[in-house]
């Protein structure tokens, strides 16, 4: 019965879109304004509608109604009560109702938050964004619904929830992913409206930032966690793989990161006006391009769950009317918000453009290396995998290139200012960063025995300080010259805070890349080895229970001299429903140092093979990524003067 | 010539230029970290590129896993039901990696003709088969393939 409910919100969500759809056409036609106020209705009731269907589908997991396939095949009686919930989301039929849910939640917000912005555009907005809806609501329905049921007769009990995703981390990173992704529809929405009216107010581009800004800051806390995640579940030490999976949400937050950027000149400048809206297409067109990735199952990974060519063709076919619509009517319309103004000399807006550049060249060498092998494969070529190597090779220049400009921009002007005042105000930051660094790597090699000279180190460290230099130089400007009111600016702030997020965050891939030790080794209980200046006991081996598993537990002792520092407890676990194994790492952490252990498999009677890792600084890694989406929040709730 | 034609033509030639190193860039350094998968019958039959790294595929031969004392290197064979290729590898083998199951393999094929690999994937959980490997494990088991 509750199933059915679901099944039905589902349905009459449908036919609110239809009405959402068309009130502009309506209007139109007309010249009614009750067609636009009623736009705002049919949002909320969308929102609970789908609402509806989430807390029913919710509700078949909690009654552990198994005559749901869906439940049937994610959930059993064992699974604790918390994995229930989040099981609603643990694979595709649920993920995608999420995906809906915060869809509905979005444009919600859009229907009601839209005071700046005229009802017309609003309800253009609405309509573009109930397109969107109606695309992923038949996907939904016809392709992969979650409330079919099992019939005549029910399993007694159902399978299991991947046990990767038997996790605190699954709960909350597909919720925080979905709100960038599909946040990103806010961008969208607002570009083909301003293509469709033909011009762009700058209150409109103004009342658009925050909400970049904050599908942007979700997007940013989404990843981080995920490569968290990614590093204590999998249990191998790894914090990004350049997995396609990663990669198709890489590509969304490089393209967003530009659209930041690029809004903030139109908005201060009123020009590459063109850009932004192409930016903003191009960046909800990714985050469309990543859902096809990592749901038609052209990709096999812990996110693709079946391989159904139905659901595939289906979505490849939405992303090409969706891609495919919006650059036809931006070939036709775009033109007409071409402003004639062009930047001179060496201003921030020249910098921002170049930042721009490098953010889009990293995104083509993304989309590139992600799908060359599946053209490759669908083109008979071969079947082929790019490896990481090639995705460094490119990264890794681009990185200290957007580092280096970075910088640059924090000590120029939005008004025309001249090269030489520009680099008259870097020189003492770059001497001093240049300087500091060598001294600090060379202080590393002289006193410590565990770590040897590294040039990633030194480029870490260079392209680190001339960042904070940099903006603490500026900050200093600012006092100076009486401009504390801008310092106070929530932009600013948020600008500051990111961009330190960012210094943080190459800080820590740097320098754990250049100072990481890893040994793979055989262990046996009693035995004990060296690294990097630690000695690892492997005291004893335990066999414990869990409420869904059985584990083999190592306990390692970690000795500095004859001192104990710690103890950590890794598990090789094996479900009891299905036969998968998991390796649960144990990780013993400080701010700049994590110690990582896992266990590999039982060579004989009484030998492990083992992991050990000692990783300096990777936790920056994930300060750094949460610093920068807390910037992005701070900057959206900046006042801006009407 | 117009002085801001003049001046456009420039900008559009740099671009050009710029776009053309780039892309000849990407597809160099692509190429160079394209690893291609083979079957044992490919290798086999010498269909593969020489010296580059690459991946091959197949079902771990039952009784062939053979370690070595003291070190964590491991010695298995592959097959796709009509040939095999010898794997050596020194790590940590996956979790879910055992004899009759399909995995994939990353390495060097050496001149003897063994693959020395820096990588070992098996599958990924109970229902997951790597996709590469679909076919092969399907014509694996409607041969009724066991290994004598």
């Amino acid at each position: 019965m509750i199933a059915e409910i679901g099944q039905i919100s589902l349905i009459l969500a449908l036919c609110t879109c239809v009405l959402m759809l068309i009130t502009p056409i309506l209007y139109t036609q007309f010249q009614n304004g009750i067609w636009l106020r009623l736009s705002r209705p049919l949002a909320v009731n969308h929102l609970l509608l789908i609402l509806t269907s989430f807390i029913c589908l919710t509700v078949c997991f909690l009654i552990d109604d198994f005559s749901v396939r869906y439940v049937a095949q994610n959930s059993n009686t064992l699974l604790p009560l918390v994995y229930k919930v989040s099981a609603v989301w643990g694979a595709h039929e649920g993920s995608l109702l999420l995906w809906m849910l915060v869809l509905g939640g979005w444009t919600a917000g859009v229907a009601f938050l839209g005071s700046k912005i005229s009802a017309k555009f609003r309800s253009h907005m609405l309509s573009v964004l109930a397109i969107i809806s109606l695309g992923f609501l038949l996907f939904l329905i016809f392709t992969s619904n979650p409330f079919e049921r099992i019939l005549p007769i029910a399993p007694e009990e159902g399978g299991d929830l991947n046990p990767l995703l038997q996790d605190f981390g699954l709960i909350i990173h597909p919720p925080l992913l979905y709100m960038g992704y599909v946040g990103l529809a806010v961008p969208f929405a607002f570009a083909i409206a301003v293509l469709i009216s033909g011009t762009m107010e700058k209150e409109y581009i103004a009342w658009c930032r925050p909400w970049i800004n904050i599908a942007w800051a979700f997007l940013t806390a989404g990843i981080t966690l995920g490569s968290w995640w990614a590093y204590y579940e999998l249990g191998w030490g790894g914090w990004w793989f350049w997995d396609p999976v990663e990669n198709a949400s890489l590509m969304p937050w490089l393209i967003a990161t530009a659209l930041m950027h690029s809004s903030s000149v139109t908005e201060k400048k009123g020009t590459i006006v063109t850009w932004t809206i192409l930016l903003s297409i191009a960046a909800f067109s990714l985050s469309l391009l990543g859902t096809f990735l990592v749901r038609s199952g052209v990709l096999t990974s812990v996110h693709a769950f079946a391989t159904d060519p139905e659901r595939g063709v289906f979505l490849l076919v939405m992303l090409a009317l969706f891609v495919g619509g919006s650059l036809f009517l931006f070939a036709f319309k775009g033109h007409k918000l071409a402003s004639n103004q062009n930047a001179n000399g060496w201003t921030r807006e020249l910098l921002l453009v170049i930042n721009n550049m490098l953010l889009v060249s990293m995104t083509i060498i993304v989309l590139i290396g992600t799908l060359y092998p599946l053209v490759s494969d669908i083109l008979n070529l071969g079947k082929i995998s790019v490896g990481p190597p090639y995705f460094d090779f490119f990264f890794v220049p681009t990185t200290v290139a957007l580092a280096i400009f970075m910088g640059m921009s924090a000590s120029s002007r939005w008004s025309t200012s001249n090269l030489s005042e520009s680099m008259k105000r870097v020189i003492l930051p770059l001497v001093i960063c240049l300087i500091s660094s060598i001294f600090v790597v060379f202080a590393i090699e002289a006193f410590s025995r565990n770590y040897s000279f590294s040039w990633s180190a030194l480029i870490t460290f260079i392209a680190v300080l001339w960042i904070f230099l940099t903006l603490i130089e500026d900050i200093h400007l600012k006092l100076r010259t009486k401009m504390v009111g801008v310092i106070k600016n929530k932009s600013f702030l948020g600008m500051t805070v990111a961009h330190c997020g960012l210094a943080i965050l190459i800080l820590g891939v740097g320098l754990s890349s250049a100072y990481s030790t890893q040994e793979d080794l055989r262990m046996k209980p009693g035995s004990s080895t060296y690294i990097s200046g630690y000695r690892f006991n492997f005291r004893e081996l335990n066999e414990i229970e869990g409420p869904n598993y059985s584990a083999s537990q190592g306990v390692f002792d970690i000795y500095v001299g004859d001192n104990l520092r710690g103890s950590v407890a890794p598990e090789k676990r094996r479900y009891f429903s299905g036969r998968d194994v998991m390796t649960e790492a144990g990780i013993r952490t400080n701010l700049l140092k994590d110690i990582y252990i896992s266990l590999g498999e039982p060579i004989n009677n009484n030998e492990w093979s083992v992991r050990l890792y000692v990783k300096p600084m990777v936790r920056f890694i994930w300060i750094g990524g949460f610093l920068i989406a807390v910037g992005g929040i701070i900057a959206s709730f900046n006042r801006r003067k009407s | 010539m117009h002085p801001i034609r003049k001046q456009r033509l420039q900008i559009i030639l740099l671009v050009l230029l710029f776009a053309t190193l780039a892309a000849g860039l990407i597809i160099y350094v692509l190429g160079q970290n394209a690893n291609f998968f083979y079957t044992p019958s490919q290798i086999k039959n010498d269909e593969y590129r020489k010296g580059s790294t690459l991946r091959v595929g197949g079902m771990v031969v039952e009784d062939s896993i053979k370690r070595f004392d003291e070190t964590l290197a491991v010695e298995f064979t592959l097959t796709d039901g009509n040939a095999f290729i010898a794997v050596v590898f020194d790590g940590i083998l996956p979790d879910l990696f055992a004899e009759n199951e399909a995995a994939i393999a990353t390495g060097v094929i050496k001149d003897s003709g063994e693959l020395i690999a820096s990588q070992v994937l098996a599958k990924h959980d109970e229902n997951y088969t790597p996709p590469e490997l679909i076919e092969t494990m399907d014509y694996l088991k409607s041969t009724n393939y066991k290994n004598k």
